[in-house]
Protein backbone atom coordinates (compact mmCIF):
# COMPACT_ATOMS: atom_id res chain seq x y z
CA UNK A 1 0.00 0.00 0.00
CA UNK A 2 0.86 3.54 -0.37
CA UNK A 3 2.32 5.18 2.60
CA UNK A 4 1.75 9.18 3.78
CA UNK A 5 4.32 10.71 2.18
CA UNK A 6 3.56 8.73 -1.46
CA UNK A 7 0.09 10.24 -0.74
CA UNK A 8 1.05 13.57 -0.45
CA UNK A 9 3.23 13.69 -2.94
CA UNK A 10 0.83 12.46 -5.84
CA UNK A 11 -1.44 15.29 -4.93
CA UNK A 12 0.91 17.64 -4.87
CA UNK A 13 2.39 16.67 -8.11
CA UNK A 14 -0.68 16.08 -9.76
CA UNK A 15 -2.89 18.94 -8.24
CA UNK A 16 0.49 21.52 -9.45
CA UNK A 17 0.29 20.12 -13.03
CA UNK A 18 -3.78 20.81 -13.27
CA UNK A 19 -2.82 24.12 -11.25
CA UNK A 20 -0.40 25.08 -13.88
CA UNK A 21 -2.52 24.62 -17.04
CA UNK A 22 -5.40 26.12 -15.74
CA UNK A 23 -4.86 28.77 -13.47
CA UNK A 24 -5.31 32.63 -15.01
CA UNK A 25 -1.72 33.88 -14.89
CA UNK A 26 1.10 32.25 -16.66
CA UNK A 27 3.47 33.67 -13.84
CA UNK A 28 1.32 32.15 -11.19
CA UNK A 29 1.23 28.88 -13.81
CA UNK A 30 4.67 28.89 -13.73
CA UNK A 31 5.09 28.82 -10.14
CA UNK A 32 2.75 25.78 -10.08
CA UNK A 33 4.80 23.92 -12.64
CA UNK A 34 7.96 24.25 -10.14
CA UNK A 35 5.39 22.60 -7.80
CA UNK A 36 5.05 19.58 -10.24
CA UNK A 37 9.00 19.39 -10.76
CA UNK A 38 9.43 19.35 -7.46
CA UNK A 39 7.04 16.74 -6.34
CA UNK A 40 8.61 14.78 -9.19
CA UNK A 41 12.03 15.03 -7.26
CA UNK A 42 9.92 13.86 -4.45
CA UNK A 43 9.08 11.00 -6.27
CA UNK A 44 12.67 10.16 -7.24
CA UNK A 45 13.83 10.64 -3.56
CA UNK A 46 11.04 7.81 -2.89
CA UNK A 47 12.26 5.72 -5.37
CA UNK A 48 15.97 5.64 -3.57
CA UNK A 49 17.38 7.71 -6.51
CA UNK A 50 18.89 10.67 -5.18
CA UNK A 51 21.09 11.39 -7.58
CA UNK A 52 18.51 11.53 -10.13
CA UNK A 53 16.16 13.84 -7.37
CA UNK A 54 18.76 16.33 -6.74
CA UNK A 55 19.95 16.75 -10.93
CA UNK A 56 15.72 17.24 -11.21
CA UNK A 57 16.29 20.21 -8.09
CA UNK A 58 18.90 21.73 -10.22
CA UNK A 59 18.14 21.44 -13.84
CA UNK A 60 14.32 21.76 -13.89
CA UNK A 61 13.20 24.09 -10.61
CA UNK A 62 16.76 25.71 -10.72
CA UNK A 63 16.94 26.68 -13.68
CA UNK A 64 14.15 25.81 -16.60
CA UNK A 65 11.49 27.08 -14.28
CA UNK A 66 13.03 30.25 -13.52
CA UNK A 67 13.87 30.53 -17.13
CA UNK A 68 10.31 30.16 -18.34
CA UNK A 69 9.46 32.63 -15.40
CA UNK A 70 11.65 35.48 -16.99
CA UNK A 71 10.40 34.56 -20.40
CA UNK A 72 6.81 35.38 -18.92
CA UNK A 73 7.93 38.22 -17.27
CA UNK A 74 9.45 39.99 -21.15
CA UNK A 75 5.49 39.20 -22.98
CA UNK A 76 3.05 41.98 -22.49
CA UNK A 77 0.86 42.04 -19.57
CA UNK A 78 -2.55 41.16 -21.15
CA UNK A 79 -1.43 38.28 -22.58
CA UNK A 80 -0.23 37.10 -19.42
CA UNK A 81 -3.79 36.86 -18.77
CA UNK A 82 -5.52 36.47 -21.41
CA UNK A 83 -7.34 33.02 -21.72
CA UNK A 84 -8.73 31.97 -25.59
CA UNK A 85 -10.08 28.75 -26.10
CA UNK A 86 -12.86 26.50 -27.15
CA UNK A 87 -15.58 25.76 -24.70
CA UNK A 88 -16.54 22.63 -27.09
CA UNK A 89 -12.69 21.80 -27.89
CA UNK A 90 -12.55 21.95 -23.93
CA UNK A 91 -14.44 19.66 -23.31
CA UNK A 92 -13.40 17.37 -25.95
CA UNK A 93 -9.97 17.56 -24.20
CA UNK A 94 -11.26 16.52 -20.91
CA UNK A 95 -13.03 14.04 -22.60
CA UNK A 96 -9.70 12.79 -24.40
CA UNK A 97 -7.74 13.27 -21.37
CA UNK A 98 -10.27 10.78 -19.28
CA UNK A 99 -10.52 8.30 -22.08
CA UNK A 100 -6.76 7.87 -22.48
CA UNK A 101 -6.59 7.93 -18.03
CA UNK A 102 -9.19 4.95 -17.82
CA UNK A 103 -8.04 3.07 -20.71
CA UNK A 104 -4.22 3.43 -20.05
CA UNK A 105 -4.73 2.47 -16.08
CA UNK A 106 -7.14 -0.98 -16.84
CA UNK A 107 -4.37 -2.22 -19.03
CA UNK A 108 -1.42 -1.17 -16.48
CA UNK A 109 -3.75 -2.36 -13.79
CA UNK A 110 -4.76 -5.72 -15.45
CA UNK A 111 -1.01 -6.75 -16.58
CA UNK A 112 1.35 -8.34 -14.67
CA UNK A 113 3.23 -5.27 -13.22
CA UNK A 114 1.45 -5.65 -9.97
CA UNK A 115 3.63 -8.86 -9.47
CA UNK A 116 6.77 -6.96 -9.62
CA UNK A 117 8.39 -6.62 -6.53
CA UNK A 118 12.07 -5.71 -5.38
CA UNK A 119 13.85 -6.78 -1.69
CA UNK A 120 16.82 -5.96 -3.39
CA UNK A 121 19.22 -2.80 -2.49
CA UNK A 122 19.15 0.26 -4.43
CA UNK A 123 21.38 1.16 -7.57
CA UNK A 124 24.21 2.52 -6.51
CA UNK A 125 25.08 6.04 -7.50
CA UNK A 126 28.64 4.78 -8.27
CA UNK A 127 27.19 2.45 -11.56
CA UNK A 128 25.78 5.48 -13.08
CA UNK A 129 28.71 6.86 -12.77
CA UNK A 130 30.03 3.67 -14.56
CA UNK A 131 27.41 3.49 -16.96
CA UNK A 132 27.72 6.90 -17.98
CA UNK A 133 31.78 6.88 -19.00
CA UNK A 134 31.64 3.35 -20.12
CA UNK A 135 28.71 2.00 -22.27
CA UNK A 136 27.05 5.14 -22.73
CA UNK A 137 30.49 7.22 -23.22
CA UNK A 138 29.35 8.08 -27.24
CA UNK A 139 26.27 9.47 -25.58
CA UNK A 140 27.32 11.76 -22.90
CA UNK A 141 29.33 13.67 -25.50
CA UNK A 142 26.78 13.92 -27.87
CA UNK A 143 24.98 15.39 -25.24
CA UNK A 144 27.41 17.46 -24.66
CA UNK A 145 27.42 18.88 -28.33
CA UNK A 146 23.70 18.80 -28.16
CA UNK A 147 23.23 21.05 -25.34
CA UNK A 148 26.02 23.56 -26.85
CA UNK A 149 24.74 23.69 -29.99
CA UNK A 150 21.12 24.15 -28.62
CA UNK A 151 22.35 27.09 -26.09
CA UNK A 152 24.01 28.99 -29.17
CA UNK A 153 21.45 28.42 -31.25
CA UNK A 154 19.03 29.87 -28.88
CA UNK A 155 21.30 32.72 -27.96
CA UNK A 156 21.83 33.36 -31.86
CA UNK A 157 17.40 33.06 -32.61
CA UNK A 158 16.60 35.64 -29.48
CA UNK A 159 19.00 38.60 -30.86
CA UNK A 160 17.64 41.22 -32.26
CA UNK A 161 18.44 42.94 -35.64
CA UNK A 162 18.40 46.16 -35.64
CA UNK A 163 15.78 46.60 -39.57
CA UNK A 164 17.81 50.42 -40.28
CA UNK A 165 21.15 50.18 -40.11
CA UNK A 166 21.91 46.11 -40.19
CA UNK A 167 23.54 46.30 -36.83
CA UNK A 168 22.71 43.77 -34.21
CA UNK A 169 21.85 44.97 -30.98
CA UNK A 170 21.21 42.55 -27.87
CA UNK B 1 9.79 -1.07 -0.85
CA UNK B 2 6.90 0.67 0.59
CA UNK B 3 5.38 1.64 -2.31
CA UNK B 4 4.21 -0.96 -5.72
CA UNK B 5 5.41 0.03 -8.83
CA UNK B 6 1.83 0.07 -9.83
CA UNK B 7 1.08 3.16 -8.30
CA UNK B 8 4.29 4.89 -9.38
CA UNK B 9 2.81 4.00 -12.62
CA UNK B 10 -0.43 4.99 -12.48
CA UNK B 11 0.70 8.67 -11.25
CA UNK B 12 2.72 8.68 -14.25
CA UNK B 13 0.15 7.68 -16.60
CA UNK B 14 -2.22 11.00 -14.50
CA UNK B 15 0.70 13.65 -16.05
CA UNK B 16 0.79 11.77 -18.80
CA UNK B 17 -3.27 12.88 -19.49
CA UNK B 18 -2.83 15.84 -18.10
CA UNK B 19 -0.24 16.62 -20.55
CA UNK B 20 -2.23 15.81 -23.45
CA UNK B 21 -5.43 17.42 -22.37
CA UNK B 22 -3.10 20.44 -22.22
CA UNK B 23 -1.67 20.24 -25.13
CA UNK B 24 -4.77 19.24 -27.56
CA UNK B 25 -6.97 22.38 -25.46
CA UNK B 26 -4.41 25.11 -24.56
CA UNK B 27 -3.77 27.95 -27.59
CA UNK B 28 -1.33 29.51 -25.52
CA UNK B 29 2.57 29.03 -26.73
CA UNK B 30 3.85 29.35 -23.40
CA UNK B 31 1.51 26.83 -21.35
CA UNK B 32 2.32 24.09 -24.19
CA UNK B 33 5.34 24.37 -23.37
CA UNK B 34 4.18 23.62 -19.69
CA UNK B 35 2.17 20.86 -21.13
CA UNK B 36 5.52 18.87 -23.00
CA UNK B 37 7.26 19.73 -19.38
CA UNK B 38 4.50 17.92 -17.81
CA UNK B 39 4.56 14.71 -20.28
CA UNK B 40 8.38 14.80 -20.27
CA UNK B 41 8.51 14.57 -16.54
CA UNK B 42 6.03 11.82 -16.77
CA UNK B 43 8.04 9.57 -19.18
CA UNK B 44 11.28 10.19 -16.30
CA UNK B 45 9.12 9.09 -13.72
CA UNK B 46 8.52 6.00 -15.10
CA UNK B 47 12.08 5.02 -16.44
CA UNK B 48 13.50 5.55 -12.76
CA UNK B 49 10.73 3.86 -11.25
CA UNK B 50 11.40 0.85 -13.89
CA UNK B 51 14.94 1.47 -13.24
CA UNK B 52 14.31 0.77 -9.45
CA UNK B 53 11.81 -2.35 -9.42
CA UNK B 54 13.90 -4.43 -11.82
CA UNK B 55 16.48 -3.40 -10.30
CA UNK B 56 19.39 -1.83 -12.83
CA UNK B 57 21.16 1.27 -13.42
CA UNK B 58 19.98 2.13 -16.96
CA UNK B 59 16.80 3.49 -15.88
CA UNK B 60 18.29 6.25 -13.94
CA UNK B 61 21.44 7.09 -16.50
CA UNK B 62 18.32 7.25 -19.28
CA UNK B 63 16.45 9.83 -17.03
CA UNK B 64 19.43 11.53 -16.51
CA UNK B 65 19.83 11.98 -20.12
CA UNK B 66 16.18 13.15 -20.70
CA UNK B 67 16.92 15.94 -18.29
CA UNK B 68 19.53 17.50 -20.03
CA UNK B 69 18.27 16.85 -22.98
CA UNK B 70 14.71 18.73 -22.06
CA UNK B 71 16.96 21.59 -20.83
CA UNK B 72 17.94 21.84 -24.46
CA UNK B 73 14.67 21.68 -25.96
CA UNK B 74 13.55 24.29 -23.37
CA UNK B 75 16.03 27.15 -24.39
CA UNK B 76 15.23 26.65 -27.82
CA UNK B 77 11.83 26.46 -27.42
CA UNK B 78 11.78 30.05 -25.25
CA UNK B 79 13.89 31.56 -27.92
CA UNK B 80 11.33 30.56 -30.58
CA UNK B 81 8.93 31.82 -29.08
CA UNK B 82 10.12 34.72 -28.02
CA UNK B 83 10.92 35.31 -32.04
CA UNK B 84 7.61 34.40 -32.75
CA UNK B 85 6.15 37.32 -29.86
CA UNK B 86 8.47 39.48 -31.44
CA UNK B 87 7.15 39.08 -35.11
CA UNK B 88 3.20 38.77 -34.26
CA UNK B 89 2.95 40.35 -30.90
CA UNK B 90 1.06 37.60 -29.69
CA UNK B 91 1.79 34.10 -28.32
CA UNK B 92 -1.38 32.85 -29.72
CA UNK B 93 -0.28 29.61 -31.80
CA UNK B 94 -3.44 30.29 -33.88
CA UNK B 95 -1.45 33.06 -34.91
CA UNK B 96 1.43 31.45 -36.48
CA UNK B 97 -0.61 29.82 -38.95
CA UNK B 98 1.54 31.48 -41.63
CA UNK B 99 5.42 31.21 -39.91
CA UNK B 100 7.16 33.16 -42.91
CA UNK B 101 9.68 35.47 -42.51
Amino acid sequence: MADAAFLALSVITIGSAIAALELRSLVYGSIALMGTLGGIAGFFILLDSPFVAMFQLAVYVGSIAVLILFTVMLVKRELIFKKVEDKRRKFVGIALMLVFMVALGAVILDSGIKQITTDEPAVDFREIGDDFLTYYWPALILMGLILSGAVTGALVLARRVDEENGQRVN
Amino acid sequence: MANELTEFVLVSVALLGIGIYGLSVKRNAIRMLFAIEIVINAANLNMVAFGRFLPHSGGQTLALFSIAIAAAEVAVGLSLIIVAYRMYHNIDIADFRSLKG
